[in-house]
């Protein structure tokens, strides 16, 4: 009786395809598995604003019939997906996390959708997020917070808590982020999975709601470094939808994640980039150490480890802070309950834009809006938003000289474990200051991966370990993750997200 | 308050104005999107999620928009800038789809040119034009209810097909030393950069329609007194009168304004920096929102879009393509057709010129052309109340229409019948006259038959004739003529008709 002993939501997503192609299991039957477990464990975990049970299904149903008929199928058709509320997704509500859009039905898809759409991956439905992907835990959601799997009292990162946490609960194989300065590592690092910012450009931004155009970047959420760049393979690719895209191939993920499976290093130089390496304090001592042993275990596998320094990094939170209100006051203006969303009438149009937007915007995104539209009023442009690009040309330059030093870039993902939903809430510098070694590669355009380095032994939870690679080199994070994920799991029999406690589960 | 004419405004003051320009592109498609760049469609018909601005739609520059913008530019003897940026102008206002306009701010893909006017006494004025910058259209609001503003009314429409059209905004330095001529300077300048934008086929410049569109910004100074060079007399505070809408309208702002202002500085009281809405129905103008409490539109760099990058090859091969000079080719054509002042300047009023040479071009004499376009087919754009080039008919069969004219093949009349199946969509004019049976008959022994016929019905006509009276020819001519639906050859049958009746014609 197989059926009683495979949970098949434990399984990879490489896994999960693998078997789908061999008949071992239908999709129906994947999606089916997941679902349940939606339902046994969502309600306290809250990964998910809405669930696609029907849609799932359905796709589901003619994966298999036409993997029954023997047509061929791409490599993840079948496998379910979670897709974060940023994303617009044709006939699926879509909020982005804000009340402002709370029952929009997008009349079309974003060209990711679409992709996964054609990728024959059946839609669970669409994960949580902090509103508008304006913070570090998910707590900033109109709909409520998601609580980490790893303990519930505890936030799973954000703004990409929903999918990290959706991965962490076992709700699903696979999810999408968004990453502006760090929406997926971070999420990642708190919840013991594997997410990836991609090149900026990598992935098609057409349909994902706009925080900050010039640094959102979409990109795979797993829990495996293989399934992340499956995933990243779907996603990726020129788009003529999007201006800013690409025009190259997708990097080759999974040939090099297979070939960093291989735990072989040699001739490899990576760089611990000073400035994030908690050399200076301020970094949580379990997170350094976790840290500290995974460069061993590069080291091991005939890596060279060299240290850069990256100087201007120091400026990088307050450039960046000056930057994405800037142009997320402007991407969120449209907000203005003339065509879609909430509309709360007044007498006059502008009383009625005024009174909706009021309503319908968070503090945090309030707040965000005021910074931005101060930065960029008439006479402080050049002291902010000018200041800032100077910063960020700086933070380039400082990358350039770092890579031509060194083949990747290496740092803990965050400075600590996750901390207590609630703890941070009204301290909103402490909120940003999470973000402080992801936010350099959002400024610069380039890749970075999060990928779980183990738990903090002072509180048995998820430490992160972050990768950078140069623009286009996408394919360098899933080489030398993929090693290291290796080693680690060697000794910890399986992947961490199987140490998970044992969520409660509802009847 | 003193109440100024325009003439006496302009002997007390020196006036220093500018224009700005808004040229929408006739590209098949918008600005950012691949929506239909049509006049007239149903409401909310022509738009996707990128022009209505919904949650994750994402901007894709024209091309071909670009390349208008740049033959513009080139046409205005602008420079073009290797690399040029798009901004975000942010104001809220529901025809603004994302509630910020995409348009060009620091970086303006053209910039420092300048451009010839002639005015109708031939006298050439060199204007300097400061940029010539590409953005996007807003939707077009219909307020109902109230004043027809948008304060007050009960509801308001917002039609978004002209959101994102294309624009071009043409901004000329500030003009000065014009005098008493400030009025009609400014409405030559318009009226040139229309000519321009038609013979560059980037736009159909057609006022009427807001295809072309121009604020006037005017500002009075004082005279320089004896010893002070004019120059060195500071500008006076400026209004902008926004959207006047044809050459007349343009004259007339001037005049208003002028005389406004003039009125007000002789009062004693102060202008004030601010736009101003124009009126058509009582050519005057009335305050808009102050400039002194203008919106900041937080312009910064759009950063869904890549900067404008035309290559120096491509920028050249554009040059190559720039038409003459419209004033310039008007003195040419006039020459070469040896057409007189007024009918050149009745071809021009009636937009025929480029249809025009396009049918000499196409091997007609000049003369044939400007009858056609001049008569029969500007009566029928009159009766149609389209434009002379939205008629269904290009001048190549025009020029056809006359060759067979010209051939004998068929008459004026015939031409007519012929032309009325070509606008019909019959086919071409040849392909009509076959169709329709429109050649001429001049196969001799089909007329003798008509001829006799028509003589026996009428036997008193054939004596009359040989009696000297040969004018009575003209009836059996008519009775011929109708029984062949017009399609004898007149000359033909009267030299029959007189042949049987022994008469040398």
């Amino acid at each position: 009786m197989s059926e009683h002993t495979v949970d098949w939501t434990r399984a990879t997503a490489a896994r999960m395809a693998d078997a789908l192609a061999a008949g071992e299991v239908t999709s129906v039957e994947l999606v089916q598995a997941h679902l349940d477990r939606i339902a046994a464990v969502d309600g306290p975990v809250h990964a998910f604003l809405h669930i696609d049970a029907e849609g799932a299904l359905e796709t589901a149903r003619a994966v298999d019939a036409d993997r029954a008929a023997g047509k061929e199928l791409p490599r993840l058709a079948g496998v379910p997906i979670g897709i974060k509320d940023v994303l617009v997704t044709k006939g699926l509500p879509t909020t982005a996390g804000s009340r402002i859009l709370e029952g929009w039905i997008p009349p079309y898809d974003a060209t990711v959708t679409r992709r996964v759409r054609e990728a024959r991956m059946p839609i669970l439905g669409k994960t949580n997020m902090d509103e508008f992907a304006m913070g570090s835990s998910t707590e900033h959601s109109g709909y409520g917070p998601t609580c980490n799997p790893w303990d519930l009292e505890r936030i799973p990162g954000g703004s990409g808590g929903g999918s990290a946490a959706a991965l962490a609960a076992f709700e699903a194989p696979l999810t999408i982020g968004s990453d502006t300065g760090g929406s997926i590592r971070q999420p990642a690092s708190v919840t013991a999975t594997v997410g990836v910012k991609p090149t900026y450009g990598g992935v098609s931004r057409f349909g994902a709601i706009a925080l900050a155009s010039s640094l959102d970047q979409l990109g795979p959420c797993g829990r495996t470094v293989l399934d992340t760049a499956l995933l990243h393979e779907v996603m990726g690719g020129h788009d003529e939808m999007d201006a800013t895209s690409l025009n190259e191939p997708v990097p080759a993920c999974v040939d090099a994640a297979l070939e960093g499976a291989q735990m072989d290093l040699t001739g490899v130089k990576i760089g611990v980039v000073r400035e994030l390496s908690g050399a200076d304090g301020g970094y949580q001592a379990g997170v350094t150490q976790r840290f500290d042993e995974s460069l061993e275990r590069l080291k091991g596998m005939g890596a060279e480890i060299v240290e850069v320094s990256c100087p201007s990094f120091e400026y990088a939170l307050a450039a960046y802070y000056v930057i994405l209100p800037s142009e997320a006051s402007s991407n969120l203006a449209k907000f203005d309950s003339v065509r879609f969303g909430l509309r709360v009438e007044k007498t006059t149009v502008e009383k009625t834009m005024l009174a909706t937007r009021a309503e319908g915007f968070g503090d945090e995104v309030k707040r965000r809006i005021i910074l931005g539209t101060y930065a960029l009023s008439a006479g402080y442009y050049d002291a902010y938003y000018g200041s800032a690009q100077k910063v960020r040309t700086l933070v380039q330059r400082d990358f350039d000289a770092a890579f031509a030093q060194c083949d990747v870039l290496v740092s803990p993902t965050t400075p600590t474990t996750p901390f207590k939903i609630g703890e941070r809430i009204d301290d909103p510098l402490a909120m940003y200051l999470n973000d402080i070694a992801t936010i350099p590669a959002n400024l610069a355009g380039i890749p970075g991966m999060s990928l779980p380095s183990g738990v903090a032994p002072e509180d048995g939870l998820p430490t992160g370990f972050q990768i950078l690679a140069p623009a286009h080199e996408d394919a360098r994070l899933y080489r030398i993750g993929a090693a290291l994920e290796a080693s680690l799991t060697a000794e910890w029999g399986g992947p961490l997200s199987a140490q998970a406690p044992e969520l409660e589960v509802a009847e | 308050m003193t109440t100024m004419t325009y003439e006496q405004a302009m002997e007390e003051f020196d006036p220093v104005f500018g224009i700005e320009v808004h040229v929408e592109l006739n590209t098949k498609t918008k600005m950012f999107c691949g929506c239909a760049n049509e006049f007239g469609a149903e409401p909310n018909t022509q738009v996707c999620p990128v022009c209505l601005g919904l949650p994750g739609a994402m901007p894709v520059t024209n091309d071909k928009a670009v390349e208008s913008a740049i033959r513009l530019g080139l046409a205005l003897g602008c420079s073009i800038r290797e690399s040029s940026r798009f901004a975000r102008k942010n104001y809220f206002y529901p025809d603004l789809a994302k509630d910020y306009q995409i348009s060009q701010y620091d970086e303006p893909t053209c910039y420092e040119g300048s451009l010839d006017v002639v005015l109708d006494d031939g006298t050439v004025v060199t204007i300097g034009i400061e940029r010539a910058h590409m953005e996007e259209d807003a939707g077009k609001n219909t307020h109902v209810g109230g004043t027809g503003g948008i304060q007050g009314a009960d509801y308001s429409l917002v039609d978004y097909n002209r959101g994102g059209v294309p624009l071009v905004e043409i901004v000329t330095k500030p003009i000065t030393g014009m005098g008493a001529r400030t009025a009609e300077v400014a409405r030559a300048y318009v009226a040139t950069i229309r000519d321009i934008v038609r013979a560059l086929d980037i736009s159909d410049g057609r006022m009427e329609q807001g295809s072309v569109r121009a604020d006037v910004n005017l500002s009075l100074r004082p005279k320089a007194v004896a010893g002070e060079s004019q120059d060195d007399v500071p500008f006076g505070k400026r209004s902008e009168t926004k959207n006047v809408n044809s050459l007349r309208a343009i004259e007339r702002a001037v005049h208003f304004e002028a005389a406004r202002q003039a009125s007000l500085l002789l009062g004693g009281q102060p202008v004030v920096q601010e736009t101003r809405h124009w009126h058509e129905d009582t050519s005057s103008t009335t305050p808009g929102r102050s400039k002194e409490e203008a919106e900041d539109y937080r312009y910064f760099p759009e950063p869904d879009l890549l900067p404008v990058e035309p290559s120096r090859e491509w920028v050249e091969e554009l040059r190559s393509t720039i038409p003459e000079h419209p004033a310039k080719m008007r003195a040419r054509l006039r020459e070469e057709w040896g057409f007189s002042d007024l009918e050149m300047r009745d071809v021009v009023a009636a937009d025929a010129l480029i249809l025009i040479a396009a049918t000499v071009q196409a091997g007609t004499t000049a003369q044939a052309a400007r009858k056609w376009w001049m008569g029969e087919l500007s009566r029928v754009a009159n009766d149609r109340e389209v434009a002379l080039t939205a008629l269904p008919v290009t001048p190549d069969a025009i020029a056809e229409l006359q060759g067979l004219i010209d051939e004998g093949k068929i008459n004026d009349k015939l031409a007519r019948q012929a032309l009325e199946g070509v606008l019909a969509g019959e086919g071409s004019p040849a392909e009509v006259v076959a169709s329709r049976g429109l050649e001429v008959v001049s196969d001799d022994s089909a007329l003798e038959k008509a001829v006799d016929d028509a003589l026996a019905a009428q036997p008193d006509v054939l004596a009359k004739i040989q009696d000297g009276k040969v004018q009575a020819a003209g009836a059996i001519v008519g009775a011929v003529m109708k029984a062949t639906r017009g399609q004898a050859d007149a000359g033909r049958v009267r030299e029959i008709i007189l042949q049987r009746a022994g008469v040398e014609g």
